[in-house]
């Protein structure tokens, strides 16, 4: 059953609705799970999961105990401009959860959206990287809320679960709202923006029923899935482009490499010329592989995630999804300016700065 | 006058380098940095920097500097937004202003905050010339966010109409305000009228309350800026038996009232920012953009000033149309 969760009036003829397939099982009270997306126009990734979870479930609606709430599209005017943001809006919508009745039609929306997930079993709130990279099937979890939620992301059939440092800027996220209201909330990470990748979504789905099964909502032993390799930021390493020109990949997303090897170069083709060519730093596994080829200086290229104890830690929130923080992170409150300035800088790149 | 390359922005396939350059003024000291346009549509905050610097210029020529005063300003490091029209990074659509403190060795904004953060790290005081995340109007304002690391009170010599404070929400910790404060810098953002246009007025006032500042520090001959006094007597604010500047109004934005419309459509507003309203006063009319027919009146809800107008002919329903400063109650 579609139903809308919260509606405002556009400036001419049009109303702005956030709109969600309800699907109820037997005891349709008892248990509640939420599937989320489109929180950034330009990532569809989930638009596919979305579509074949309501089949596959309409399939099992026997065995379906509780309700299953699919929310395609939490930045409707986004995806349909192919737009990240909120159109006409400064913010990330992914910034200004929990909302507010008292503030702008946006917080009005995003607060109106927080009130129909919270009290949910679970929340799965799914991205999909940007234009900018393609990422493997994986879930992000904020070091705060590891404990509770590494064991239920496990379930999920993903590739990786990589638990990163927490941004005092990261607390007005869908996810970090959600958790602290008491509601357990993952956040899937997948494919690249404005594409759909069929098989990573199919992927997705079976994790889904499995953590169902695990819920008490599917009256069938769930699906078998994959172990995740699970990260700590330590492991993960970084390749940003040191000048500007066109990405030419050497590699391929998904794979091993060996510290030293080609990942690629940057080319110059006004003058014909190499303007970089870049390497691995560590031997381990291209989890994030740069798919827009116009890159500017600074441009995230891959991450790898290397073997345990390789490499120095370094700390870092993930660029895709946070793109604006990392790194940043005013996490560090209260102590004196000294502390606060040390601990901002340690996570900044510590003694390079 | 010394204009100085701070850094150069070389980071986009196919665009000419681009030298992003400091004026200072003064002695070596660092006394005073003033951070203009960051974001591409910031034509009125450019246009502040640089009668700020024509002022200093003039200024140091006749001497008037205090020998331990330095100042530095920054017009513009937004110039690859600001040639194609952009408001934020040309590729990636991100703000260099939600990146402080910036990294050296991260993405491309974050590269570009750390430059500029680096060129303005150790001033004793900062001024952000900075626009707003809501496109609209306001009453000329200096802002701080409350953090605790600095004296609110200080915001009160700049002599403009109002000072704000404002708690700092969470996408407010990677501002140039918030990380400036952090690393010890007294930090005030000021706001005039206007972002992507010019309105004189208020830019003179805002440059104008900067010589203020450092006047009240004793680094400046002392004289209330003629833009402040104008704006003061026109709101009968300036009271001739009081000092000058002591006229400014403290507010804290959690006490602003936000005003909302229920109908989306045709904005037609009959008030506008600075003016004083009545409980019940007609502020503006939401009407119908195929009739004309009115969907909505919106009404004060209290007597005060209003101090934030939505800019923009078009609005949607539950919007912010009008943010008013409560009238104070005789007595409280
Ligand atoms: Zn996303």
């Amino acid at each position: 059953m579609i139903e809308t969760v919260i509606k405002a009036p556009l400036p001419v003829g049009e109303a702005l609705a956030i709109q969600k397939n309800r699907i109820a099982g037997r005891d349709a009270a008892t248990r509640r799970l939420a599937i989320v997306t489109g929180t950034h126009g330009d990532e569809l990734e989930g638009q596919y999961v979305a579509w074949q979870l309501a089949r596959v479930l309409e399939e099992k609606k026997d065995a379906l105990r509780g309700t299953v709430d699919i929310y395609p599209a939490l930045n409707p005017l986004g995806i349909s401009t192919i737009y990240r943001g909120l159109p006409g809006f400064d913010l990330d919508m992914n910034r200004i959860f929990p909302g507010s009745r008292n503030e702008t039609m946006y917080e009005y929306i995003a607060n109106g959206i927080i009130r129909d997930i919270k009290g949910a079993d679970l929340c799965i709130d799914i991205h999909a990287s940007n234009i900018f990279l393609r990422e493997i099937p994986q879930v992000r979890i904020n070091e705060k809320t590891a404990k509770q939620l590494v064991p239920l992301a496990k379930l999920l059939n993903m590739d990786f679960i990589w638990v990163h440092s927490a941004a005092t800027v990261l607390e007005s996220t869908l996810a970090y709202s959600l958790n602290m209201l008491d509601t357990k909330t993952l956040v899937v990470e997948m494919g690249v923006g404005m594409r759909i990748t069929q098989s990573y979504g199919d992927q997705l789905i079976t994790g889904i029923l499995s953590v169902m099964a695990h819920l008490g909502m599917l009256a069938e032993p769930g699906p078998a899935v994959k172990q995740p390799v699970v990260s700590t930021d330590g492991s993960v390493s970084f390749l940003n482009a040191g000048a500007s020109g066109f990405f030419m990949p050497q590699v391929k997303h998904g794979d091993y490499v060996k510290k030293g090897q080609l990942v690629g170069l940057i080319a110059d083709s006004l003058d014909g010329g190499t303007k970089e060519t870049l390497c691995s730093p560590v031997d381990g596994l291209v989890f994030t592989l740069r798919e827009y080829p116009v890159v500017n200086e600074g441009s995230l290229i891959a991450r790898i995630l290397g073997g345990i104890g390789t490499n120095k830690k370094k700390t870092a929130v993930p660029e895709t999804e946070q793109a604006d923080e990392k790194k940043s992170a005013s996490s560090v409150k209260g102590g004196s300016t000294a502390k606060r300035k040390a601990g901002l800088a340690a996570k900044r790149g510590g003694a390079k700065r | 006058m010394r204009k100085v390359k701070l850094f150069t922005i070389d980071a986009l396939p196919y665009r000419q380098p681009i030298p992003v350059y400091g004026y200072r003024f003064g002695s070596r000291k660092k006394t005073l940095a003033v951070m203009g346009a960051i974001r591409g549509d910031e034509v009125q905050q450019m246009y502040v920097a640089a009668r700020l610097v024509r002022k200093f210029s003039e200024l140091e020529k006749q001497g008037a500097f205090a020998p331990d005063l330095g100042v530095l300003v920054v017009p513009c490091a937004g110039q690859f937004s600001m040639n194609v029209s952009k408001r934020f990074w040309p590729l990636d659509n991100t703000d260099i202003n939600r990146m402080f403190p910036g990294y050296s060795e991260g993405e491309t904004t974050q590269r570009l905050a750390d430059r500029i953060f680096r060129a303005l790290q150790g001033y004793r005081w900062g001024v952000h010339l900075a626009s707003f995340y809501l496109p609209g109007d306001f009453v000329p304002h200096v802002r701080i966010m409350d953090t605790g690391y600095q004296p609110n009170e200080e915001g009160l010599d700049f002599g403009l109409p109002y000072l704000m404070i404002r708690k700092p929400h969470p996408y407010d910790t990677t501002t140039l305000n918030y990380n400036w404060q952090v690393w010890e810098t007294r930090t005030f953002s000021i706001y005039s009228r206007t972002t992507d246009y010019i309105d004189e007025e208020s830019a003179e006032m805002a440059a104008d309350s900067v010589l203020y500042f450092l006047a009240k520090k004793g680094m400046l001959p002392y004289k209330l800026p003629e833009g402040v006094r104008r704006f003061l007597s026109e709101k009968g604010l300036l009271g001739s038996e009081l000092p000058e500047g002591s006229r400014t109004k403290t507010v804290k934005e959690e006490n602003l009232v936000n005003i909302h419309n229920k109908a989306g459509g045709i904005l037609i507003r009959y008030h506008h920012p600075a003016d004083f309203v009545r409980e019940g006063n007609l502020l503006a009319e939401i009407i119908d953009p195929y009739t004309t027919d009115v969907r909505e009146k919106i009404r004060a809800p209290k007597d005060g000033t209003l101090f934030f107008a939505h800019h923009g002919q078009l609005i949607a329903g539950r919007s912010i149309v009008f943010r008013l400063i409560p009238k104070e109650r005789v007595g409280k």
